[in-house]
């Protein structure tokens, strides 16, 4: 799985930080960097963060996996 | 009629953040028909910021950043495939591979790429670096690893800057040149330049500002640069930051009005052709794109905006599908983001399309603001520092054209609030790094020819 945040969007709150720490970490005061690929068993907790973001800022989803030639 | 235009056959030429969330609002719109998306890099849509951070940083690697669907495009894919032209009579893509694509309506989606080192040999030497797709910052990444003694970087831009701050973090020297007076002057003005330029240097970034880069040099492997100074920097890696070119080449006989600048299009992301006449059947989202904003005077933007690559497929997948009277407008507030030397930089608005500023919140010394920037009396533009809470208030200060200075609203009012300063936004001809916000005037490039 992999997870983007719409950082135009997050405005610092740190709840994802505070559900999976091993994603999401404060980079200085208010600037959020995160793992882009989400190993296996941290899926549930990005899941948690991302429904506890008070601007749904995050997105957990499967990437494009190539259909045709 | 409407019904018709959930169905057909729609193209989709550029497969990267606006290509992908166009092709995903496309089915959110009830879009039925066949569905293609082409795309130059052999790779699945990825996202790019996080090359200039996490993955120089080691947090995330260049080959995971892919972007998660948000549904299921159901589209066929044609990865590692150029576009070579579109003849608008036919109604066709042209392939390199010789193939071409019908439509019923395409969308162009091709972005930027990196401005390149304008000398090939001296850009072919190894340890000379772009910063634009996922082998960019694989490459990058990796010989930070290493350990290399020192980093040039060449143009104080938001990417640039990112690039010295995650060298820094990293334990690595880095130099900084850049032609304009300070960082990121070309977005954010004089004054946040200024707080820019401080934060580098406190942070043992060796900023050279008002030089040129005059050579690059090394036997096969890059080992320093000249610069116009008459000084020399010895480096082992450097990482040519001097902005984006619009992918707009394959259009040139297309007869739309695509320059460098980028593809004019309507509020409506509809295309124009080189005559300014509008098409129905063409749309264009992202970075090359070129529209015009009524909050600034009609000007044609031109952003290097991911907020903007995502909204603007939304609304161009919207009008694709749904006829004249129910298309929506593009009009959503431009909106950046950068994180460097820990601050969070947050600008909303466009900074460039100012006279004055004031610093409404906090304080430069304080590392912690808000400015706000004003247009022949409204306010036009925020920028943020670790204030990012603030900005939906200034937004609302934009979208209503309120009176610039803004009037007392926030609890933490700075004692600098009536005192406006010249936005000294400089001349982008002169700098090394482009305002990833820029007005661009009303009118297409190219001139018209007659045929
Ligand atoms: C290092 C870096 C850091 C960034 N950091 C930030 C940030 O902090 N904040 C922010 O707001 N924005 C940031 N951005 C900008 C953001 O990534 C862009 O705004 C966004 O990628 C634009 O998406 P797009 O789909 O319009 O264009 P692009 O991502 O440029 O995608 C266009 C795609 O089309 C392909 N293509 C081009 N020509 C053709 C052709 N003829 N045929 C087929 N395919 C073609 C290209 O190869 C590419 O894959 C950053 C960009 C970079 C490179
Ligand atoms: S919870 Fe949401 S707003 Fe808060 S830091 Fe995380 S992404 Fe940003």
């Amino acid at each position: 799985m992999r997870t983007v945040v719409d950082l135009t969007r997050c405005q610092g709150y740190a709840q994802c930080v505070f559900h999976a720490p091993e994603v999401f970490a404060l980079h200085g005061e208010e600037g959020l960097l995160y793992a882009t690929a989400v190993p296996d068993d941290q899926v549930a907790r990005v899941r948690e963060a991302a429904a506890a973001c008070p601007v749904q800022a995050i997105l957990l989803g499967e990437e494009v996996t190539s259909r045709a030639l | 009629m409407p019904s018709d235009l959930k169905e057909g056959r729609i193209v989709v030429v550029g497969a990267s953040l606006a290509g992908l969330r166009a092709a995903e609002a496309l089915r959110e719109e009830g879009f039925t028909g066949e569905l293609t998306v082409v795309g130059d890099e052999p790779h699945a849509p990825y996202d790019r910021p996080p090359l200039s951070k996490q993955v120089l940083l080691g947090q995330a690697t260049a080959y995971t950043t892919e972007l998660p669907l948000r549904r299921d495009p159901d589209a066929e894919w044609r990865f590692g495939v150029r576009a070579t032209g579109v003849d608008l009579l036919a109604k066709q893509v042209l392939l390199e591979d010789g193939e071409s694509l019908p439509y019923d309506r395409l969308l162009i989606a091709t972005g930027t790429r990196a401005r390149p080192w304008p000398d090939p040999d001296e850009a072919a030497l190894d340890g000379v670096f772009t910063l634009r797709t996922r082998e960019d910052g694989a490459g990058l990444a990796e010989r930070l690893a290493a350990g290399p003694e020192r980093v040039l970087v060449i143009g104080g831009g938001f990417t640039g800057s990112e690039i010295a701050s995650a060298c820094r973090e990293m334990g690595l020297q880095v130099t900084v040149a850049e032609r304009g007076p300070a960082p990121l002057v070309g977005a954010l003005g004089a004054t946040l330049s200024k707080l820019a330029a401080v934060m580098q240097r406190n942070h043992g970034v060796d900023l050279r500002t008002g030089v040129t880069v005059t050579a690059l040099t090394g036997n096969g492997a890059f080992t320093g640069a000249e610069l116009s100074d008459g000084s020399r920097v010895h480096a082992d890696v450097c990482v040519v930051a001097l902005g984006a070119l619009r992918n707009v080449e394959w259009l040139a006989d297309s007869g739309l009005a695509a320059g460098p600048r980028g593809i004019a299009c309507d509020a409506g992301c509809r295309a124009f052709t080189m005559y300014g006449i509008v098409t129905d059947d063409i749309f264009v989202a992202g970075d090359v794109s070129r529209f015009p904003h009524p909050l600034f005077g009609y000007q044609m933007l031109s952003l290097e905006h991911w907020g903007n690559a995502v909204e603007q497929a939304e609304v161009a997948a919207h009008n694709m599908v749904s006829p004249g009277a129910l298309q929506r407008p593009h009009l959503s507030i431009p909106t950046f983001w950068s994180t460097q030397f820990g601050l969070n930089i947050k600008s909303v608005g466009v900074p460039t399309y100012s006279d004055h500023i004031v610093i409404a919140q906090g304080s430069l010394e304080a590392r912690r603001l808000a400015m706000v920037y004003g247009y022949q009396g409204r306010v036009t533009a925020a920028v943020t520092v670790d204030m990012a809470k603030s900005l939906d208030y200034y937004r609302h200060l934009i979208e209503t054209a309120a009176p610039f200075p803004p009037p007392p609203g926030a609890a933490d009012r700075a004692i600098a609030a009536d005192i406006t300063i010249p936005s000294a936004v400089p001349d982008p001809s002169g700098l090394s790094h482009g305002p990833t916000v820029a007005l661009t005037g009303h009118l297409p490039d190219r001139r018209l020819t007659v045929v």
